[in-house]
């Protein structure tokens, strides 16, 4: 059925909810206001305000909560309004749920799922526009996910809510109302798969979250010039499925890594340090970066659409490799 | 009452107190031979010793059911004993050994005994207090009747991530009570330089509508009387409570710092120690004519014998493998 992003979502902690009393929603206005983006619509209703719950505003708090209900056995689900005030539970995040298994010798566990929007949405000022996936994904302990599609978000949020390790999960506030085919069927994507989202034979570009939507359409401008564009989409971040991204090398031995974060230190940066050493030999070209711009993302439009990558770079790169080597 | 039964409950009494004194004791000779170890370079890294502060951790957990939950910041030793962890796996973790309770990758800041159910010691200060809240969450949505004993050091009362904790855990009515143990020196800053409203920590609490109680942290049975008494209160349900245990910590913050240093004077720390819990608990034993210098002496050889154990346990116990190295990052 064709779903929203949001809706999919949605559905995906429903489910979840419904098979297992451990898991619960726990964040700022998930309850009687539904979602800051009405992810959590019809929850308070359906499982109670014991199972939805309503937090104040402090993120290191209800985060902490979340993971110490975690490690007492519990499945949270933690919805940050938005990555940028996570970072007010960085602390949580980083210094408890990452370590508290490793640190403990493998006694304790942190099954628990912090989730919602990074990256800009339109003229949101500096503070609401960051794409943070760079600093969870450093972090050994997480798994860092970013689906761009309501199909990859349901299966993949689901999957994440039934992981015994914490999860980031990373939406978009640009994809909640994008649409796509969702199965009402109860399935899950595995973590760790990425999926070749187009196939071509002269370029792989990978791209996860909202800028898989436009590297698909920059790869439907350049067809109609004759050049086949390959897609990924990683999906899971961390763990990085570099297996699928080598295959794609091997056939086109060009690759285009776009991210919509900061390029110093970037995704991106590691994305292709990660195709360098495994597939060195069958690089035709360097790997080409499309990034943000390394600022504070600014409030006016003119000068926010340029600290982002759009579908007009990404086919200019493109171009670009194509014509130097 | 007929005098045998007299005589059962003075032996019942006796008992009892030689257990709470033999559990301080262990603490006081396990932290003085990890000292010990330290210098030898068997332990390394922070070594944060807990001498002068055990009856507080001992009365308190004198006053909870094996199956509550405890967590504790870094200066966790004697939390950990009290919690009734095998004091040779404790010595083998501080040592790095594959023996210890976390196969030596936590360390002294970091013990974990989750069978116990010693949720750990943290590290970063005022960053537990959310976790026991959320322990105490656990125990209230599955409609359990566990409570949760977090203990802290006065250093964390002013962080954010506490005053979270108090809202929260009051605003839901939590199962947790928070145990401020109060050694008047967050490392070399006394709490009249740290914290506002320092001359009595439990207004902090209070602000927060939470009920809390100031207490002697050097006399275990005063711990365990007020404890017993707030557990109550907090397993029906009643919310949660704060505690300000007044103790005092007789080493220095850690193994680099020397037991008075120049932020506290040598005075001071002798006139402290005259607090010393496990003198106050021998002294009134003896003045109640409940046991002699021999029966001290008695547990004094126990607690001396488990202690080389301990340390024989965990030189014996072999460092973890290289591949250690990558398990438990991910399940």
């Amino acid at each position: 059925m064709l779903t929203s992003y949001r809706d999919a979502l949605n559905q995906a902690m429903r489910e979840e909810m419904r098979r297992d009393e451990k898991v619960f929603l726990i964040g700022e206005e998930v309850g009687y206001y539904q979602g800051a983006f009405k992810v959590s619509k019809g929850f308070v209703e359906e499982f109670g305000p014991k199972r939805v719950l309503d937090t104040p505003i402090t993120e290191a708090g209800f985060t902490g909560l979340a993971i110490g209900a975690a490690m007492a056995g519990l499945h949270p689900i933690v919805e940050l309004m938005t990555f940028n005030f996570g970072i007010l539970a960085m602390d949580q995040i980083v210094n408890n749920a990452a370590k508290i298994r490793y640190m403990s010798g493998g006694q304790l566990s942190v099954p628990i799922v912090i989730r919602g929007p990074g990256s800009a949405a339109h003229q949101l000022g500096a503070q609401h526009s960051q794409s943070l996936e760079a600093w969870f994904a450093h972090v050994p302990g997480l798994i860092v996910m970013a689906p761009a599609t309501p199909h990859d978000a349901k299966g993949l949020l689901k999957s994440a809510i039934r992981n015994p390790n914490p999860v980031i999960f990373i939406e978009a506030q640009l994809l909640y109302g994008t649409k796509g085919e969702v199965s009402d069927a109860d399935y899950t994507i595995p973590i760790g798969r990425a999926e070749v989202k187009r196939e071509g034979r002269h370029v792989t570009v990978v791209a996860y979250s909202k800028m898989l939507l436009l590297a698909l359409e920059a790869a439907e401008d350049l067809a109609g010039q004759g050049i086949d564009v390959e897609v990924i989409d990683p999906r899971t971040l961390k763990p990085l499925d570099v297996g699928t991204l080598v295959r794609s090398v091997k056939k086109t031995g060009r690759v285009i890594v776009v991210e919509e974060g900061w390029r110093f230190a970037g995704m991106g940066a590691q994305i292709a340090e990660s195709i360098y050493s495994a597939a060195f030999d069958y690089l035709d070209a360097p790997i080409v970066r499309v990034t943000g711009e390394d600022v504070p993302i600014p409030y006016t439009r003119p000068l926010e659409d340029l600290a982002i990558p759009d579908r007009r770079r990404i086919v200019d790169a493109v171009k670009k490799l194509l014509s130097d080597t | 009452m007929s005098p045998s039964a007299i005589r059962h409950n003075d032996r019942v009494e006796r008992d009892d107190l030689f257990s709470l004194y033999r559990q301080m004791l262990l603490i006081r000779r396990f932290e003085e031979k990890s000292a010990e170890m330290y210098a030898l370079a068997k332990i390394a890294g922070f070594l944060h010793l807990y001498i002068g502060e055990e009856a507080v951790a001992v009365g308190a957990i004198a006053a909870i059911r094996p199956d509550d939950y405890v967590i504790s910041a870094y200066r966790d030793h004697g939390h950990c004993l009290a919690k009734g962890s095998d004091s040779g796996k404790v010595m083998a973790e501080l040592f790095g050994k594959v023996g210890g309770l976390c196969k030596g990758k936590g360390g002294s800041m970091h013990l974990v005994d989750a069978k116990r159910r010693f949720m750990g010691g943290y590290a970063i200060v005022g960053g537990h207090l959310p976790l026991a809240t959320g322990l105490a969450f656990a125990a209230q949505y599955e409609k359990r009747d566990h409570v949760v004993l977090c203990f802290f050091g006065e250093g964390a009362v002013p962080s954010g991530q506490a005053h979270e904790a108090f809202n929260l855990a009051a605003l839901w009515k939590l199962p947790v009570i928070f145990i401020c143990e109060n050694n008047r020196y967050g490392m070399g800053t006394p709490v009249e330089r740290a914290v506002a409203l320092y001359s009595n920590l439990t207004d902090k609490a209070r602000s927060h509508g939470i009920d809390a109680t100031q207490m002697d942290g050097m006399d275990v049975l005063a711990v365990r009387e007020v404890m017993r008494k707030v557990v109550d209160v907090v397993r029906q349900g009643q919310g949660p409570h704060f505690i300000e245990a007044v103790t005092y910590r007789f080493m220095g913050h850690s193994m680099a710092d020397p037991a008075h240093g120049h932020y506290r004077s040598k005075k001071e720390v002798e006139q402290e120690r005259k607090r010393d819990p496990l003198v106050v608990l021998k002294q009134r034993m003896l003045d109640q004519q409940m046991a002699g210098e021999d029966d001290f002496k008695r547990v004094e050889r126990s607690v001396s014998e488990e202690v080389a154990t301990a340390v024989k346990f965990a030189d014996e116990s072999p460092f973890p493998p290289p591949e250690e190295l990558y398990i438990d990052v991910c399940l």
